[in-house]
């Protein structure tokens, strides 16, 4: 008897936490209807974006209120995911505004044709070297360089010169000392592949990866794994005193110290040619609800709140020149004189084929 | 003449217990499945197909099951002492660890593989160790990005399904039968290869193939701990799907990753076949301290081993969330080493206001109400699924692995599936709480199953039959028979199944909603970007996701005790 009480038991508790939890899930739809005023009813107005999206709270509310709208964000793993979930539900939109492909991907997105134009007015602003769809398809929020990251202390321990371009990598001193993302399956590692292929065109990249490869270069799958088990400046104090991460990182690591840095433990290697440019654009998805509130939020974006917003959340650049950058930024931050640049289309074209050859050259 | 209407009321029963089972698979698995083969014939008509076969086919698949074959084989080795001396043996923390050895099966990967970093990575323990001790300026082990790194993940993965759905089994196990054996004449090891292992063959065969199937589509272990040289089937498809957008290609790999699944389900249902059954006992009164010293060796040698492979990736994780781990600094002066409770403490703060900063009771409660509710889901499916499997009807065989392949369904596929499929209302993710452990559900449901069905053969009819004659209902069969049996396999399935929902799997973070993160969400946040404080934080989180699992299996277990002595 107590045995099969003691199961009914279990059912019961179990499917008690289910509904006394559901419930409220279940009263706090997306939009919240019943809780707003009958009068002015807000709209809403749906945002699909990767995982990395993030914005301080302020700043979506203030939004909210000065347009009387609800935006709720939709998220999905990382950029690819995001533009694949984007793509796939295209005939029935699932969001109004698409925050997040990048120049990478970029080609992908207008070839299935999911934005519609929106040439705003802020655009004007924005540097031309930031706009790569004349149409205005897509338009350019943020930027930010895929760079290698170095040990600062490790350099200076070993009196060790730091390397002046992608070329003085393959030298013999800097033998072992670098660690790379696996281009195929990490968004910072097909950046830094495309940064050689832009430095040594489409012959001489291949070469060049020979080169790295007999120098002991190191190849992981993942952003994580290259910066906290490789890397000798982060926690995992690893092997390698450089690594293929971003621009920004050493401002980051200085924000999420555990004690108080005076000082970034990393700095990034910014010789012409090193880093890749990565520009991340938002765009109003074909067949939106809510095309005129999605126009304003764009504005929203691309307009100075927003634009000096960035840097501390998801440690991006602004694209609108007015912005101002955070100390932090200004201090640990590098950008690149001469970042190196590939158009969407030589990219869409040629990717795959040089994540192919790499893999046979370097890998097997 | 009486036979014909006993044969309907058989399928009327099939019918009425399949029914729920089937639509729940059909429209939530099969659906988005045939969706996105649609649209991948779709394309691949439209477009053409462009592949290199032999390097994008043939080798994964030669590797996926080279990989998946050792893997298992090891765990195997493992698996099945360790689950004969938790299933028969006494031992002072035995409950406490069996909770522990199943915990690696909630850890995202990426967590999995912090720990395995701070264990074996290059400044992991065993590397500072050994330099210590024998003076060396390098780390003398290399086994992150290595096949040694996969397997040696996988045993920690998976040993705890041997430990779990074989050791319910021989903890039912009638010890007289050995006895008797043993009286005749038989050795010891005679006793075991001719009477035990037989008669524990089926819930050996159901956790091996769990396992090779947990190894063969697996993802996160291989492209994380195995690195770049190592792809399996499923890291291609994610790689073609996701990076090239080449869905011909991903969609051919993930048909060929299901046929496989199916081929080894439907081997398995054979050999499953001729299966001899098992006589159950419900007390376990055979349970006892290790007397004999070769006994003695084998309690310790399992403890030792299952610490030395299954808990101290675990501790090594744990630690880490308690420790300082601040980069070097070089010139700005000098580091402070220590224990912190820094990154516990931050965890509750919202620093930079962040729209999307994760409250950690939040998280915690949002994914414990997914778990439970994919225990409830999970539970009833399988409980009505393994009876329909008990009434020996042809069409069984057709149907057994049709409920097998979400295991062996590649998780970014199905998830790309959903959303073709799950997009408006009433069943998008948006507004369809229900989502999320409905997708746990599918993995959770197959293991549910395969755990039940053969503590469901094991009761007799006779017993049942005799309990019927002396006057009990259908219904007081089924509590009073039936329950005491299968309760053991109910709460095997129980834990995995809030295990998988707790850990999370591929294709969910397609259905994830911003407004309810769960814990595995956070870890993902903090770990994305750099800094000690973001890694500390992904650590303290996934000590907290540890640590409420193994509370919650606790509660599970404790909750049925009573009335069963040992467990």
């Amino acid at each position: 008897m107590n045995k099969k009480r003691s199961t009914l038991k279990i059912l019961l508790v179990l499917a008690g936490l289910l509904m006394g939890c559901a419930a409220p899930q279940a009263g706090q739809p997306v939009q919240p209807v019943e809780e707003a005023p009958a009068s002015t009813e807000p709209a809403a107005l749906t945002v699909m974006t990767h995982d990395s999206f993030s914005v301080s709270e302020g700043i979506i509310a203030r939004f909210e209120e000065e347009n009387n709208v609800k935006i709720s964000f939709v998220k999905s793993g990382d950029t690819g995911a995001a533009l694949n979930r984007a793509i796939l539900s295209k005939d029935a939109p699932l969001a109004d505004v698409f925050y997040g492909v990048d120049n990478t991907f970029l080609s992908r997105a207008l070839e299935v044709d999911l934005f519609e134009a929106y040439p705003s007015p802020l655009l004007e602003k924005i540097p031309a070297e930031f706009k790569p769809d004349a149409d205005s398809r897509v338009l350019p929020v943020d930027f930010g360089d895929v760079c290698i990251n170095y040990d600062k202390q490790y350099f200076k321990d070993k009196n060790l010169a730091l390397p002046q371009s992608l070329q003085d990598l393959t030298k013999l001193e800097y033998r072992g000392l670098l660690a790379v993302e696996n281009p195929a399956t990490s968004s910072p590692g097909l950046a830094f592949l495309l940064a050689t292929v832009a430095e040594f065109g489409e012959e001489g990249y291949l070469d060049f990866w020979k080169e790295l490869r007999d120098n002991d270069l190191l190849v992981v799958n993942d952003w994580e794994t290259a910066y906290y088990t490789n890397f000798s400046a982060s926690t995992g104090k690893g092997a390698q005193p450089m690594i293929v991460s971003y621009g920004s990182s050493p401002a980051v690591e200085v924000v999420y110290a555990e004690q108080p840095l005076d000082d970034s433990p990393t700095a990034s290697l910014v010789g012409g040619g090193m880093c890749f440019r990565q520009i991340e654009f938002v765009g109003i998805l074909k067949g939106a609800k809510n095309r005129a509130l999605a126009e304003k939020f764009i504005d929203y974006m691309l307009d100075v709140p927003f634009q000096e917003d960035m840097p501390l959340q998801m440690f991006v650049y602004p694209v609108n020149p007015e912005a101002n950058l955070p100390e932090v930024f200004l201090k640990y931050s590098q950008i690149p004189d001469r970042p190196a640049v590939l158009s969407p289309e030589e990219i869409s074209a040629g990717r795959e084929k040089w994540i192919e050859a790499w893999d046979e050259v370097v890998l097997r | 003449m009486r036979s014909a209407p006993l044969v309907s009321r058989k399928v009327r029963q099939a019918f009425v217990l399949w029914a729920a089972p089937l639509l729940f698979i059909g429209w939530f698995f099969y659906q988005p499945l045939l969706a996105i083969f649609k649209l991948v014939l779709q394309i691949t008509l439209a477009d053409g197909f462009t592949a290199n076969l032999a390097l994008r086919v043939g080798r994964p698949l030669l590797f996926t099951f080279w990989q998946a074959g050792l893997s298992t084989l090891l765990t195997f080795v493992v698996g099945v002492p360790a689950a004969y001396v938790f299933a028969r043996f006494d031992f002072r923390g035995k409950r406490v660890l069996r909770v522990l050895t199943t915990l690696p099966f909630i850890l995202p990967t990426v967590v999995a593989a912090a720990g395995f970093n701070a264990l074996l990575g290059p400044r992991g323990w065993l590397n500072l160790g050994l330099m210590f001790l024998f003076n060396l300026s390098e780390p003398p082990v290399q086994v992150l990005n290595t096949l040694g790194a996969i397997l040696i993940a996988h045993v920690f993965y998976n040993t705890s399904v041997y430990i779990r759905v074989v050791g319910s089994a021989w903890a039912q196990f009638d010890q007289r039968l050995e006895d008797a054996a043993r009286v005749l004449g038989a050795s010891r090891w005679r006793a075991l290869r001719e009477v035990t292992l037989p008669l524990l063959a089926p819930s050996i065969l159901a956790a091996t193939l769990l396992v090779f199937l947990f190894d063969f589509t697996s993802f996160g272990v291989v492209l994380l701990l195995g690195g770049p040289r190592f792809a399996t089937l499923e890291v291609e498809i994610y790689i073609q799907a996701m990076n090239l957008f080449n869905l011909p290609l991903a969609g051919l790999l993930s048909a060929i990753q299901m046929l496989c699944t199916l081929l080894l389900t439907v081997a398995h249902a054979r050999l499953n076949g001729g299966a001899a059954q098992l006589s159950p006992r419900v007390r376990g009164s055979d349970v006892r301290k290790a007397s004999s010293l070769g006994e003695r060796v084998l309690v310790v040698a399992v403890i030792i081993t299952v610490l030395v492979l299954l808990v101290s990736p675990l501790a090594a994780l744990g630690l880490r969330s308690f420790t300082r781990m601040e980069a070097e600094r070089g010139e700005r002066g000098e580091v402070k080493t220590g224990l912190t409770l820094a990154y516990y403490r931050e965890l509750f703060v919202n620093r930079r206001q962040s729209l999307f900063y994760v409250p950690p009771i939040e998280a915690v409660r949002n994914s414990l109400i997914y778990a439970a509710a994919t225990v409830v889901i999970s539970l009833t499916l399988g409980f009505l699924a393994a009876y329909a499997l008990r009434l020996r009807l042809r069409i069984n065989r057709l149907l057994d692995p049709l409920l097998m392949l979400p295991l062996g369904a590649s998780a970014v596929t199905l998830g790309l599936g959903f959303i073709l499929v799950f997009n408006r209302p009433p069943f998008s993710a948006q507004n369809f709480p229900l989502l999320m452990p409905i997708a746990h559900s599918l993995v959770a449901l197959p293991f549910v199953i395969r755990t039940l069905q053969p503590a469901l053969a094991s009761i007799p009819t006779s017993l049942r039959s005799a309990a019927a004659v002396l006057g009990a209902s259908p219904s007081r069969v089924w509590r009073e028979v039936d329950m005491p049996i299968m309760a053991r396999a109910a709460l095997v399935g129980a834990v995995f199944s809030f295990t998988i929902s707790l850990g999370e799997f591929g294709a969910t973070s397609f259905l994830a909603r911003p407004e309810y993160p769960t814990i595995p969400v956070a870890v993902f946040r903090f770990i994305s970007q750099p800094g000690a404080m973001n890694y500390g934080q992904a650590l303290a989180m996934s000590t907290l996701l540890l640590a409420v699992c193994a509370l919650s299996i606790l509660v599970m277990e404790q909750v049925r005790l009573p009335g069963v002595d040992e467990f």
